[in-house]
């Protein structure tokens, strides 16, 4: 129970730092959310910088040129990208975080020559096919169907919630290859490239009213089968592979950034005036944020060790279902005292009166899809009381 | 950074975890009950178990270890609701003689946090020595030299309480750095019986979910119970992970804000210890309402911890004007 990081890990943090100093004030700001051909060049420039300085993939394997950083290291990473307010994996972060990863599990010798440096480099960017109208919690009841035409697959369905569509070069798409077999036993795994014939793009409008995810429409779309990662109908197998990746650390660095979120919704609250007096000065609000500290500040406990376990065995602890469920609830509980410090300011999602209406807005309508995507809240508790706790399945 | 708990940490947990349940099994606390809670021969087995001397150095007898070991420790005491003053006798080894070993029962007063009134004494009848935590230090008072009146009927029936109307002002024995020093540490070792208490709930409640049959079928297949315990173990594991990084800060403050690492573990293993205990109840159903199911005895223990080194209301009061950028 030891939380000094060590020399080398300080070491790391130093020269961390210093570079992201520098290589940030240099990237500029993004790009307004609803310019997709900028914010793919931000994106991807950033990671293309990663990659020169070193910095790229540092949860990879060195093999396949990440820096296969400790389970250290990469928490001392995700704690220095969110304090320099550093660009996150943003586009790329299906191809980054579990995509890429996956290939280097699952994939051939092929595929990974194919894919794994470039998405590296910030010159491939991915999305995922996972999930459909009618297959979204109940994953495995995909209808997607893919069906063999000599040496292609030819696939017709329809697909839902695909974030970036619109900027990814390729696609992680679960189709149904055996329609009679029981349904865990006949999906397979496959690499689309977006720029097939027969892919329509459909943007749906958020919460936020951009277009961050959207439905794909695939019709008689021919997908060679040597894009196939795994055995056909050995499907449910790989995507669980990709979903352990994303379950992984993803979240760290947007959990650290919860603190800066705070430390700022104080500083404004100390400028908001209530009648004579500032948000800051009710003792109500103050306990309250008090208490929000006090559970971030036990979330980062948490983080560090389940990364702390992870250094022995390598996957990221039991706890990431109890964290992920945590974490989640709390960004909307600090998202909410953000909205009441801002009172009727909050009406604008532009900034108004000198306040950051905009990125305070933005952040709660983003919170709340956290409860829903990557396994909803409802979803982490049944696998907290069924796998952890042992209790007798509902069903 | 290695924050797991380590072998030896593991064995002495493992240790005192055994001793608990061997020593104070529910039936024992049931008779401690009748005893007022207190039992002379158990005080003398918890002492050889070193739980009070646990950090005085071994050249003082002790077994020099740190906070965080000791918050394990508490950890243990918490979830076996082990009763009288032990977080005051262990915090007073290094200043009270015979404490360290057992042989004079300390008890105390925490009059740092904000209210002190009415002047409440736990364990009256069995002190030796009661500290006083004052902002200005740290001073000691002969509890029989004081007009104790007894209450008849305590919240917490394993945690008796006199009623006085004043404290001399007692003899002094260290200055303010160190009261407030102990106020943290003690803070972190009921951070550590609060999660203790929090992990007992979720096990009590989850032995019923899976025994308990209704409409045919183990209450713990229903959602709504699931999700209830769940919940309960989310909240474990962030008691655990605030309590276990308030001793690990307590023994290396250079790795962060210390009193915003004590007010984190305070606050997350009293919420987890009040929350499990309610939920504990619930699940409980009718049963949970009975003095014979044991849920209540989590409860009113937790009450009586989270008012003492800082209430959750406090710790957050106080963390509020320690949220900054880049901390
Ligand atoms: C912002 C965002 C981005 C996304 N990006 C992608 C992407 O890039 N690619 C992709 O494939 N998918 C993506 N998703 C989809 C996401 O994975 C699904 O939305 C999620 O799995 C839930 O599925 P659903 O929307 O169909 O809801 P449903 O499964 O229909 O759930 C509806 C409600 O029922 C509850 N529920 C369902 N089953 C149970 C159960 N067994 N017990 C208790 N309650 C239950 C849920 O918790 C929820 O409250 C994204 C979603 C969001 C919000």
């Amino acid at each position: 129970m030891d939380l000094r990081y060590s020399e080398s890990d300080e070491k790391f943090r130093a020269e961390l730092r210093a570079w992201l100093r520098e290589a940030v004030a240099s990237h500029g700001s993004p790009p307004p959310h609803h310019d997709w051909p900028a914010r793919h060049a931000y994106d991807t420039g950033w990671q293309r910088k990663l990659y020169d300085a070193g910095y790229a993939g540092i949860h990879w394997p060195r093999e396949y040129g990440g820096r296969d950083a400790s389970p250290t290291e990469q928490l001392v990473y995700y704690e220095e990208i969110a304090r320099a307010n550093a660009p996150y994996v943003g586009i790329n972060f299906v191809g980054l975080l579990h995509g890429g990863p996956t290939l280097i599990v699952e994939g051939t010798p092929e595929q990974k020559r194919r894919h794994v440096p470039y998405i590296l480099r910030g010159e491939q960017t991915w999305c995922q096919g996972f999930s459909e109208p009618e297959a979204g919690s109940d994953l495995a009841s995909l209808r997607a169907r893919a069906e063999r035409d000599g040496d292609d697959y030819v696939v017709n369905g329809h697909k839902m919630w695909t974030s970036y569509a619109q900027v990814a070069d390729y696609c992680e798409l679960l189709v149904r290859t055996d329609p009679d077999a029981p349904k865990h036993k006949g999906i397979t795994w496959l690499i689309m490239p977006m720029d097939l014939p027969g892919i329509e793009i459909r943007p749906l409008k958020t919460i936020a009213g951009e277009g961050e995810f959207s439905e794909l429409f695939l019709e008689n779309v021919r997908i060679p089968v040597e894009n196939r990662v795994g055995a056909e109908n050995d499907g449910w197998r790989v995507t669980n592979v990709t979903l352990r990746f994303e379950r992984g650390a993803a979240f760290a660095s947007e959990m650290y950034q919860l603190r800066e979120h705070l430390a700022e919704i104080k500083a404004v609250a100390g400028r908001v005036t209530r009648h004579d007096a500032t948000a800051w000065d009710d003792a109500a609000l103050r306990r309250e944020v008090g208490h929000l500290q006090a559970e971030l500040d036990a979330l980062w406990a948490m983080v560090k060790l389940s990364v702390s376990e992870a250094s022995e065995t390598g996957v990221p602890g039991v706890g990431s279902a109890a964290v992920k469920l945590f974490y989640t609830e709390l960004a909307q509980r600090i998202s909410d005292v953000a909205m009441r410090v801002l009172g009727r300011a909050g009406l604008s999602r532009s900034d108004v009166a000198e306040l950051p209406n905009g990125r305070f807005l933005e952040k709660m309508l983003m919170s709340l899809n956290l409860t829903i995507a990557a396994g909803t809240s409802q979803i982490q508790r049944n696998i907290i009381s069924e796998r952890i706790l042992g209790l007798p399945r509902h069903r | 950074m290695d924050f797991r708990v380590h072998a030896d940490q593991e064995a002495l947990q493992q240790g005192i975890r055994s001793f608990c349940e061997g020593r104070i099994a529910i039936d024992q606390l049931r008779e401690l009950e009748e005893k007022d809670a207190f039992d002379r021969g158990l005080w003398n087995q918890l002492a050889e178990m070193g739980i009070f001397q646990l950090r005085l150095p071994e050249t003082a007898g002790g077994l020099g270890l740190g906070c965080a070991d000791a918050v394990l420790v508490f950890e243990e005491l918490g979830r076996s609701l082990a009763p009288g003053p032990l977080v005051w006798s262990h915090l007073a080894a290094p200043w009270v003689d015979g404490a360290g070993t057992g042989e004079v029962v300390v008890g105390g007063l925490d009059l740092i946090g904000a209210a002190p009134q009415p002047i409440l004494i736990e364990h009256w009848a069995h002190l030796d020595v009661l500290l006083l935590l004052r902002p200005e230090g740290v001073f000691r008072v002969d509890p029989k030299a004081l007009e104790a009146r007894p209450i008849a009927t305590p919240l917490d029936p394993l945690t008796p309480v006199h009623h006085v109307e004043s404290l001399p002002p007692g003899e002094r024995l260290a200055e303010a750095a160190v009261a407030h020093r102990l106020w943290l540490e003690g803070a972190a070792l009921v951070s550590g019986q609060l999660l203790g208490i929090a992990e007992a709930a979720l096990e009590l409640a989850l032995d019923y979910a899976k025994k308990r049959e209704q409409f045919g079928r183990a209450i713990g297949s229903f959602q709504a119970i699931q999700h209830l315990c769940a919940d309960m173990f989310v909240r474990q594991e962030v008691a655990r992970a605030g309590a276990y990084a308030a001793g690990a800060t307590l023994d290396h403050p250079e790795v962060g804000d210390l009193e915003r690492a004590v007010g984190s573990g305070k606050i997350t293993a009293g919420d987890a210890a009040m929350k499990n205990a309610r939920a504990c109840i619930q699940i409980h159903g009718g049963m949970g309402y009975t003095w014979e199911v044991p849920a209540h005895y989590f409860l009113k223990r937790t009450w009586v911890l989270e008012s003492i080194f800082g209430t959750g209301d406090e710790h957050a009061a106080r963390i509020a004007e320690r949220v900054e950028s880049g901390t």
